[in-house]
């Protein structure tokens, strides 16, 4: 037996090294020495046991079967079926560790297998160096350029939804806002899905998320769709179908995206693939569409709208809400000392689990109070306001100096004008963020979505299971999630 | 449970690390917060079973049994028999891997312990970084020479 053992470091987070070396059906996308790649009889390329097929740059042909694939671990095994070289036996396995030393990942590929003595140097050579070594630096510098534009098609002829889901537009509904008002403008009405054009993925959608900022789309609050139109900014499902060009997906695959343009409330959804992420495998999809867009938000809100030093203390109202409850989470972990606010004593008992320091219930005089005692008289260095009306000048107040207030929501109701010039009492810094603005993009699409996966992965933050509505009864998800009463996330599933 | 995971790369040969590393007696020589180390029983320090009795720099002192020892592997399990940590059940493994492209080490340190909840997030804290990454910037610094 020959065993060949090839290891590097690479400068990136393991999770996203991992996200492609678990597509058994990627490496003509990244490997030097791999031109086409196809996986018999349909099968999703997770699938263990599916069969790739290799057409090599060289004009040889390879089949390799995937034994086992362990995304817990990071680690997956394959065999060679036919190969025109003389590698018999030949088992190899691929493991990632994280490089917690700066969130680097270690990549270990190894392999066994019995070739003639006289061949044995050259084929050493060839798999240490030829295909794990080049490999190895190949996938570093496609990951770092960002995908390039595939030379070679992913195997087209292959691309036909996989057999479960219905044939394009039969049975799709959608939820559609008839006029802007209460949730009786919501009605459910069948529709019809069309093919992904170039660019484009069709997505069969199987949980929805339901956010504030659905509400004010169908109050008219925010002017994102004009009735009659399907709202909804967030979605979990199954990819049927891909248009050309599109190369970060395949059928098969579970996605989600968390971004306007709104149309999210519907069983089919053919939308621009640009704004769909892939998912980690080992985050269902009911837990992506109730925590996608709210961890979207948390990643922004702690990484790019305000910077969270250790020791920091931080004011988050609405600390058990769907954003609150990630925020306080993700918050403490970075070091902050978190001063929560709620609204009943049940959600008091929640939020204490998180991590947060003090909580206080509701946000009038107890709870400045609370913020003067902890923070030695000095308030607080960030105050992350969603509550709006109600809490807006409370949370002014909860400041210290040189404090930054960010009012990401009004879930009490419209703001209203503030008046700026007493901010200067305090050198106030003041941010709306608005959510659009921060994914406009792939690239920030896709930092953030890393950001929350990693934080998933690592046991960050924890998406606690949603409370599911069937589609049909979107009008109630929306009186509970505007009734103030819901813990964690809303989801509609659809049939 | 709780759970420590701390890795990183070291820039020399996996052998060379390990030298430096696998004396279970050798805290002293290689990580910047041991004074004093002695094996009980005066027992060699690479017989399994062995307890190592080691000062910390700022006085604590710890006692830790030797449960695995792989020259093959090189690795390395213990247990923490007395501290003043607050921990329980703690079982720690230090593992060099070679790193074949640049022939560096890569270095893993987990550890599995029981503590009071509220507690954990601190412990980790302590270990991950206080401990292990600390012992692993004075392996980089000095291999880094």
């Amino acid at each position: 037996m020959v065993r060949v053992v090839v290891s590097s470091v690479l400068d990136l987070p393991v999770d996203e090294v991992w996200r492609v070396l678990r597509d058994f059906n990627s490496h003509h996308t990244w490997h030097p020495a791999v031109a086409e790649s196809v996986i018999e009889d349909d099968l999703p390329p997770d699938t263990v046991g599916a069969v790739r097929r290799f057409r090599l740059t060289d004009g040889g042909e390879l089949r390799e079967q995937l034994l086992d694939l362990d995304d817990r671990a990071h680690r997956l095994s394959y065999c060679i079926l036919d190969a025109p070289l003389p590698l018999h036996d030949y088992v190899a396995t691929i493991q990632l560790r994280p490089v917690t030393d700066g969130n680097g990942a270690f990549w270990s590929w190894s392999s066994e297998f019995r070739t003639p003595p006289a061949q044995a140097g050259e084929m050493r050579d060839l798999v240490a160096n030829g295909i794990y070594l080049a490999g190895m630096h190949a996938l570093d510098g496609w990951l770092r350029r960002g995908p390039a534009p595939l030379t070679v098609a992913r195997a087209p002829e292959k691309r036909p939804a996989p057999p479960p889901s219905p044939p394009p537009g039969t049975g799709a509904q959608a939820v559609v806002m008839t006029r802007h008002g209460g949730p009786e403008v919501l009605e459910l009405r069948p529709v019809t899905s069309h093919d992904p054009g170039p660019g484009e993925v069709r997505l069969r959608q199987r949980y929805i998320g339901v956010n504030f900022i659905d509400v004010y789309t169908r109050t008219g609050y925010f002017d994102l769709v004009d009735p009659p139109g399907v709202p909804g900014m967030e979605a979990a499902g199954v990819v049927e179908a891909v248009g050309s060009g599109v190369t970060h997906l395949s059928p098969g695959d579970p996605a989600a995206y968390a971004c306007p343009p709104p149309g999210a409330y519907a069983t089919h959804r053919t939308m621009a693939a640009d704004l769909v992420t892939r998912l980690p495998a080992d985050l269902d999809l009911a837990h992506a569409a109730a925590g996608l867009l709210k961890g979207i938000t948390a990643a922004f809100l702690l990484h790019d709208v305000a910077r969270i030093a250790p020791g920091d203390w931080v004011v988050i109202h609405a600390a058990a809400g769907g954003v609150g409850s990630l925020l306080t989470q993700w918050a403490a972990a970075l070091g902050a000392r978190v001063i929560a606010t709620v609204s009943t004593a049940e959600k008091a008992d929640h939020v204490r689990t998180l991590g947060a320091e003090a909580v206080v219930l509701g946000r009038g005089q107890a709870f400045l109070d609370e913020v003067r005692h902890r923070t030695g008289g000095e308030g607080a260095r960030t105050v992350f306001d969603a509550v709006g009306r109600d809490s807006i000048h409370a949370s002014l107040e909860a400041l210290a100096i040189r404090g930054h207030l960010v009012s990401f929501g009004q879930a009490s109701g419209d703001i209203g004008a503030l008046q700026i010039g007493p901010l200067a009492s305090k050198s106030v810094t003041l941010s709306r963020p608005n959510y659009g603005h921060y994914v406009a993009t792939r690239e920030m699409m896709e930092t953030h979505a890393r950001r929350l996966f990693d934080a998933l992965a690592w046991g960050i933050v924890t998406i606690p299971a949603p409370t599911i509505f069937p589609l049909d009864r979107v009008r109630e998800a929306h009186s509970a999630l505007e009734s103030g009463r819901t813990m964690g996330a809303l989801v509609l599933e659809t049939p | 449970m709780t759970r420590v995971y701390t890795s990183a790369v070291i820039p020399a040969p996996a052998a060379n690390v390990w030298r430096r590393v696998r004396d279970f007696n050798g805290l002293p020589d290689w990580t910047p917060f041991v004074r004093e180390s002695r094996i009980e029983q005066n027992l060699p320090s690479d017989k399994v079973g062995c307890i190592r009795n080691f000062v910390l720099t700022d006085g604590g002192r710890i006692r830790e049994q030797l449960l695995a020892l792989s020259d093959y592997d090189m690795s390395c399990t213990y247990s923490i028999l007395e501290s003043p940590m607050g921990v329980e059940n703690y079982i720690a493994t230090l593992s060099l891997t070679p790193v074949t492209d640049g022939n560096r080490t890569f270095a893993q340190w987990q550890a599995d312990f029981d503590c009071p909840p509220e507690r954990e997030a601190a412990l980790i804290q302590q270990v991950g970084q206080g401990v292990f990454q600390t012992a692993f910037d004075a392996l980089k610094a000095h291999f880094a020479r």
